[in-house]
């Protein structure tokens, strides 16, 4: 329990720092009113709007003001859109998280096995191949990949929609999804089978699975069983922190592929210069990453029992 | 063909045939609009859309040229009176009678729209509207006002019944979004889609779509696989890149049209002491921009035609004034100037300055198609007659902060900028207001005037010409202001872009200068 609250309030000093480092970064970038307004608006039009944002005041009455809303769950209203930056976030929310737990899980449910076999074959061409296939899988720039996946799949093949998404849980909304999903799932792949296979290798050679074999049982219960386990902690840790990164920055993907989720809307967001928006997408993803970090530490016990929660206080 | 990817075919096939029917007309657009009410933001990519739910007074077609919308007919009835007759039997998407009532409620709200970014105010500003009876208004002015029909034409009417009191969420939502249009509102997703359908009992010439969708497809490349692959109809902003490559697939037509976009030069006229005007060996020098010779040297230096065929990739038509030809306003006379980089230099010498100097131009680099490589371009060609230029580009963010008011006492900062100007009026009176009339801000005129070019003649024919009622004395007048205030290199014009847009075989779509992708426009063959 005392971690728990330790974790709470760690977290919320990295969202206030972080805050503060956002407001003051943005403030940096440019200057909103010049690009949302028209330049025949007179000078009083101008000045007026800028009354209402609020841009007249000098940056650290902003940020209080900011803070003060924030404190009551209002993170203040998108100069675009003219509705509550939370709002706006908050409806694409839904988009983003399916897109981002297919990816996650095409990269489990590929990777693991592909770097399991890579780990008990490692000399044979198969694992070869996947080894260098997951090179490629992290070298190559997702935007490129993505839109070599609309060329072949949806304009020469025209097997599927090439952007937008369906309806959920529709065979229409699986086909919306299978592209990005794909491309979003490519690198954290790559990322898990090297992890997985690194896992296997070493995990072969211990003396448990010596055991386990000489004890009889057979090859898959072996595998499945006692090597499967043991490699999952380190797969964990690193998919834990790879989640929060899809949900947050699936940014690319989205542009590509017209996604219309929540990396999106940061990216319309930061052209336009729609602080409000981008203020409060970066204070969503810090508390995301910190929930995800608490809840890994905690899978981490359930996973393995040397690890107790009590000697993550230090 | 393997048993997998025959069966992965013959469904993708059948969701294909039942994904798209015959009246359904699915489009691609490049920039989403920013709310669905239409007195929010005055900014295209809303205008655009929002005319498909909404209508004005006064019609533009694709040239901008004016016709009856929901007026029939307009004339002015003295100096400072127009009078607006309105057409009968126009009913509202929820069946109630459009009237004099919703026209001065439509102008009451306009301008006053809570938080609005680019507000209606400058078309319904100082204008009085008055009602005389159901079907007929009055719209008074303090002085003659010749642009009154153009003005009218930006302001969408909404129904009083609906709009009272209604928000801008409440139109997003639909609840307030009740027009008289030739489609009704069906849903809008931001960041997805907006679907409209047809209005059945609409009062003039009915679509031939039953149901319409429009997504942003902001990346242009996605845009056009999007083409491709069939999953829409039409795609506005055609990449020049892909266009040579469009034209040539069968399965594929392009429509274009010249905008009234103008991409120009604008240069420091105020200063004495330029901030990024140096002599050659870094000294401090007298602006040599001030020198008509020297502005002439540089419009001259500018080989427009390379930079229309290669940085444009021939999607551009090099400009000689302020908006092309067959728009109102255009002057007969005035042509493109001639590369002539042995008369420019010339030019320095006459002035002054035989070696030349050394200059920055400034350009943003994500506003305008090819912004910073049209600034590198006309740097190259600065440089090979002795100007020595640098050239910067930045977020458009920074750049028009700087541009309009970085320097000191909010004066415009930098010494010569690549910008663009669309004449939403689609007449030549609104670049002349704002890029060359003195920058005056209480009257209005200058708004975007960076250079701070200022010269009576021009701006008593300004004057002159927005008080003359008369369009055959208003064009001559108007005229006249581009000739005097061109020939005086004001600004320094490039060229125009052209709007380009590629459809399906069988569909057309008739391209519209103003930028806007009307469903109304496009017509399939059957």
């Amino acid at each position: 329990m005392v971690f728990v609250i330790r974790r709470v309030l760690q977290s919320v000093i990295v969202v206030l720092v972080m805050s503060l480092v956002v407001f003051v970064g943005v403030h940096l970038v440019g200057d909103p009113v010049h690009i949302l307004i028209n330049d025949d608006m007179t000078k009083e039009e101008v000045e007026r709007f800028v009354r209402k944002l609020g841009l007249d005041r000098p940056m650290h009455e902003q940020y209080l003001h900011f803070l003060a809303n924030a404190a009551r769950g209002d993170l203040g209203n998108s100069f675009v859109h003219n509705e509550p930056a939370l709002k706006l976030i908050v409806e694409r929310m839904p988009a983003t998280l399916e897109l981002a737990f297919a990816a996650f899980l095409l990269a489990i449910v590929v990777g693991i096995p592909l770097g399991m076999y890579a780990g008990l074959k490692p000399e044979s061409p198969g694992s070869r191949a996947i080894m260098a296939g997951s090179i490629l899988g992290f070298s190559l720039p997702t935007f490129w990949v993505g839109l070599m996946l609309i060329m072949v799949f949806a304009v020469m093949l025209g097997w599927l929609p090439s952007t937008g998404r369906g309806e959920f849980g529709t065979w229409d909304g699986l086909r919306h999804l299978a592209l990005p999903a794909l491309n979003l799932a490519l690198f954290k792949m790559a990322l898990v089978t090297r992890l997985a296979r690194a896992g296997t290798r070493e995990a072969a050679l211990q003396d448990y699975v010596k055991f386990a074999r000489a004890k009889g049982l057979s090859p898959s219960r072996v595998v499945l069983v006692h090597v499967l386990k043991n490699i999952l902690v380190p797969v964990v840790t690193v998919l834990g922190l790879e989640l929060g990164g899809l949900i947050a920055f699936s940014v690319v993907t989205e542009t590509v592929f017209a996604w219309p989720g929540m990396g999106k809307l940061l990216i319309d967001s930061i052209q336009r210069l729609d602080r409000p928006v981008i203020v409060a997408y970066l204070v969503i993803t810090v508390l995301m990453f910190v929930v995800i970090n608490l809840v890994v530490d905690l899978l981490y016990a359930a996973l393995d029992p040397r690890v107790r929660l009590r000697e993550m206080k230090a | 063909m393997t048993f997998l990817s025959r069966v992965l075919a013959t469904a993708a096939a059948l969701a294909i045939s039942a994904g798209a029917s015959a009246q359904e007309l699915r489009v691609g657009l490049a920039s989403e609009p920013t709310s669905m009410d239409p007195h929010y933001h005055n900014l295209s990519p809303n205008n655009s859309l929002l005319s498909h739910i909404f209508e004005s007074l006064v019609d533009q077609d694709e040239r901008q040229r004016l016709q009856p919308g929901l007026a029939e007919s307009w004339k002015a009835i003295d100096d400072n009176t127009w009078e607006f007759k309105l057409r009968r039997n126009v009913k509202f998407h929820d069946g109630t009678p459009f009237t004099a009532d919703d026209v001065l409620f439509s102008f009451e709200r306009a301008p006053n729209v809570e938080g609005s970014p680019a507000s209606f105010g400058i078309y319904a500003r100082g204008k009085t509207l008055v009602k005389v009876d159901d079907h007929t208004v009055h719209i008074k002015t303090e002085t003659p006002y010749p642009l009154m029909p153009n003005d009218v034409s930006q302001i969408f009417i909404v129904s009083k019944k609906h709009a009272t009191g209604a928000k801008t969420p409440d139109f997003n939502s639909g609840k307030a979004a009740v027009g008289t249009g030739a489609f009704r509102y069906v849903e809008y997703t931001p960041g997805n889609r907006i679907v409209v359908q047809r209005n059945d009992a609409y009062w003039g010439a009915k679509p031939q779509w039953s149901r319409v969708t429009f997504r942003g497809l902001k990346s242009a490349p996605s845009r056009v696989a999007a083409l491709l692959a069939g999953d829409v109809d039409l795609i506005e902003q055609v990449p020049a890149i892909d266009l040579e490559r469009l034209k040539k697939d069968p399965k594929i037509d392009v429509a274009q049209i010249v905008s009234n976009r103008i991409m120009y030069l604008h240069l420091d006229h105020f200063r004495d002491d330029s901030p990024f005007v140096k002599a050659k060996d870094g000294g401090a020098i007298k602006n040599p921009l001030r020198d008509l010779r020297v502005r002439t040297a540089i419009s001259k230096a500018i080989d427009r035609d390379a930079i229309v065929s290669r940085v444009m990739e021939g999607v551009a038509i090099k400009a000689g004034q302020l908006l092309p030809e067959g728009f109102f306003g255009v002057s007969s006379k005035l042509q493109p100037v001639a590369y002539d980089p042995n008369g420019a230099k010339k030019l320095l010498a006459e002035a002054g300055v035989p070696n030349g100097f050394r200059l920055t131009i400034h350009s943003p680099n994500d506003r305008y198609p090819n912004d910073a490589k049209i600034a590198e371009a006309i740097g190259q060609m600065l440089t090979r007659i002795g100007i020595d230029t640098q050239v910067v580009t930045m977020t458009s963010g920074v750049f028009f902060r700087e541009a309009s008011s970085g320097g000191p006492d909010k004066t415009p900062k930098f010494s010569l900028i690549l910008v663009g100007w669309g004449s939403g009026t689609g007449e030549t009176s609104s670049p002349l207001k704002s890029l060359l009339a003195t920058h005056d801000q209480k009257k209005g005129m200058g708004g975007a005037n960076r250079g701070r070019y200022s010269n009576p003649a021009v701006d008593k024919l300004i004057d002159q010409a927005l008080a003359t009622v008369d369009d055959g004395k208003r064009q001559d007048l108007l005229a006249r202001a581009a000739e005097v205030a061109i020939e005086d290199v004001g600004i320094v014009p490039l060229h125009y872009v052209v709007n380009v847009w590629a459809m399906r075989k069988g569909f057309s779509y008739k391209a519209r200068a103003d930028e806007y992708t009307l469903a109304g426009g496009v017509t399939k063959a059957n």
